[in-house]
């Protein structure tokens, strides 16, 4: 066989080999999708959305458990945006670009990285008791906002970072302090990015189980919440309950609700990815 | 009258020496160019003279400026105030993405002036000045980026203009600009001397020559020459300046 030869069938298998690699996560999230959706489509209707959960599968609905979601998206939200964008502005606007800078970088990267339960275990020492604010919303929500903060810091910082340096030249030659030039200038220039660094931390932030389950949310709550003090339960939870049942009502019951979490979260980066184009589109320098 | 005045001025970039003793004056209403090869440190001595070098890491500057008689890196001095006495046009256009009308009202709006009367007025008086008025009248809250270039740098200096500097900086205004438009912003330069003090950095001789009463020749960070346009082009005392000007290097 000569070299040539020998070459060209490895450069041909490779490329099977590579569009195997493709579609075997496709083909799984397929599956995945198509099973979800035979089981649970059925399921879906005005009561299952506004029915209190129950024993019965058939008369269980998910209305504790998405408002609960709601409940948390809007707390969360409060809490991580100010805070992670103020961060991040300080980071990369204010300060100076040393060691310390460098340490604070590595470690807020890290941070991205650190496994969720954890999150849980710092919220449930931090908010839930010596805080005490038990297991309700607010301790759910600032654990996860705690969680989502690293993400939207570094968000925030590679969006100021993509403003051009002679955007903010004109505003300090125009005798602009820093400040003026953040909020009118720099800010403005970066929202798109920040806009979409917020929107898919949140949307992590609503798929999260785990943090939730240590800090004591609970997976059967009669009512709906009304205040931030409230116990809650969230769709995850919801979903993970009924799927340890034995009974198969509740694993379509789970279909459906799954179903639901789903599209919560595509329509979530479906406006991430409208407002990074939007934004692309908008800015030219 | 000293408008400027720079005494023994040394600059560095961390261990880099890039300015070396440098002194020299510039009187009230007239152009001054600074001419030199890249990396000579006439920009960076330009960006003395408001101090945009602040925020470079590692900056560091011995030596004296006053301009108007006050010293410009007194502890005393606000640098706000001194940046909206001396106006700044760079080298890119750097129009805000936004509006004509809220990029020439930006330096008024960032004093807290909120009056539509005096700030419609300012903006009227500062397109005009920029020779720009006629061209935009129409159009001012069309967006500033949708403007050609050598308009989006009128709109630089509309609103440098906006704030009455006495002293206005230009860096390259023209180096990214048609010969159409480059020739605009050169008459446009001979008319604003009547009011204000500007200094150009350029590297076309023949612009230093056509629009400067004066021109220093930088070269590795010394001042080599300061002289009289005419004088400087026509009958160079300085071996170097000779050889630059007559294009042998740089």
């Amino acid at each position: 066989m000569t070299k040539l030869k020998q070459n060209r069938i490895i450069d041909s298998t490779f490329k099977y080999f590579g569009i195997f690699c493709t579609f075997f996560g496709l083909i799984v999230l397929a599956i995945f999708i198509f099973n979800i959706l035979t089981e649970g489509v059925q399921r879906i209707n005005w009561d299952f959305l506004s029915n209190l959960p129950s024993r019965r599968p058939a008369k269980a609905g998910i209305l504790t458990a998405w408002t609960g979601t709601a409940w948390i998206l809007g707390l969360t939200a409060i809490i991580s945006i100010p805070l992670g964008v103020a961060a991040g502005v300080y980071l990369e606007e204010y300060g100076k670009k040393n060691r310390l800078a460098s340490i604070i970088e590595i470690n807020i990267a890290n941070l991205a990285g650190v496994p969720s339960i954890i999150y849980g275990l710092l919220g449930l020492e931090i908010f839930v008791r010596t805080l005490n604010f038990g297991g309700s919303l607010l301790a759910g929500a600032f654990t996860l906002a705690l969680l989502i903060l690293p993400i939207i810091i570094v968000a925030t910082r590679e969006a100021l970072k993509a403003v051009p340096k002679s955007l903010r030249e004109a505003s300090f030659g125009m005798g602009a302090t820093k400040w003026q030039t953040i909020w009118y200038q720099t800010l403005p220039a970066a929202s798109g990015g920040i806009l979409t660094g917020i929107i898919l931390a949140l949307s992590r932030a609503v798929g999260e189980t785990a943090p939730l389950i240590v800090i004591g949310a609970l997976a059967y709550v009669p009512f709906v919440a009304s205040t931030p003090m409230d116990e809650f339960t969230v769709l995850p939870m919801q979903i993970f309950n009924w799927v340890s049942r034995p009974q198969h009502g509740f694993v379509i019951n789970a279909a459906a609700a799954i179903i639901i979490l789903l599209l919560i979260t595509f329509i979530m980066n479906g406006i991430a990815i409208y407002l990074r184009n939007k934004w692309q589109k908008k800015v030219n320098w | 009258m000293k408008h400027i005045e720079a005494n023994n001025v040394n600059a560095y970039y961390g261990e880099n020496h890039v300015l070396k003793d440098i002194s020299l004056t510039m009187k009230a209403n007239t152009v001054t160019a600074f001419i030199g090869p890249s990396g000579c440190g006439k920009s960076t001595f330009l960006r003395c003279l408001n101090r945009m070098n602040d925020y470079i890491d590692g900056f560091r500057k011995e030596g004296d400026i006053f301009i108007e008689g006050n010293d410009i890196y007194d502890k005393k001095v606000r640098v706000e105030e001194l940046r909206q006495k001396v106006g700044m046009v760079f080298q890119k256009p750097n129009p805000f993405p936004k509006t004509i009308f809220e990029n020439v009202a930006y330096g008024l709006k960032i004093q807290g002036i909120k009056n539509k009367n005096i700030l419609e007025e300012a903006v009227e008086r500062s397109l005009q000045q920029a020779a720009l008025w006629n061209e935009v009248k129409d159009s001012l809250h069309k967006s500033a980026l949708s403007l050609s270039g050598g308009q989006q740098q009128r709109v630089c200096i509309a609103r440098a203009l906006a704030v009455e500097p006495s002293t206005l900086l230009m860096d390259e205004p023209a180096s990214a600009l048609d010969p159409i438009s480059t020739a605009k912003i050169e008459d446009l330069i001979a008319e604003l001397k009547d009011n204000y003090t500007i200094v150009i950095v350029t590297h076309n001789m023949q612009q230093a020559a056509r629009v400067s009463d004066k021109t220093a020749f930088f070269y590795m960070g010394n001042l080599i020459e300061y002289d009289k346009t005419k004088e400087l082009f026509t009958n160079p005392k300085n071996e170097r300046t000779e050889n630059y000007i007559t294009g042998r290097f740089g």
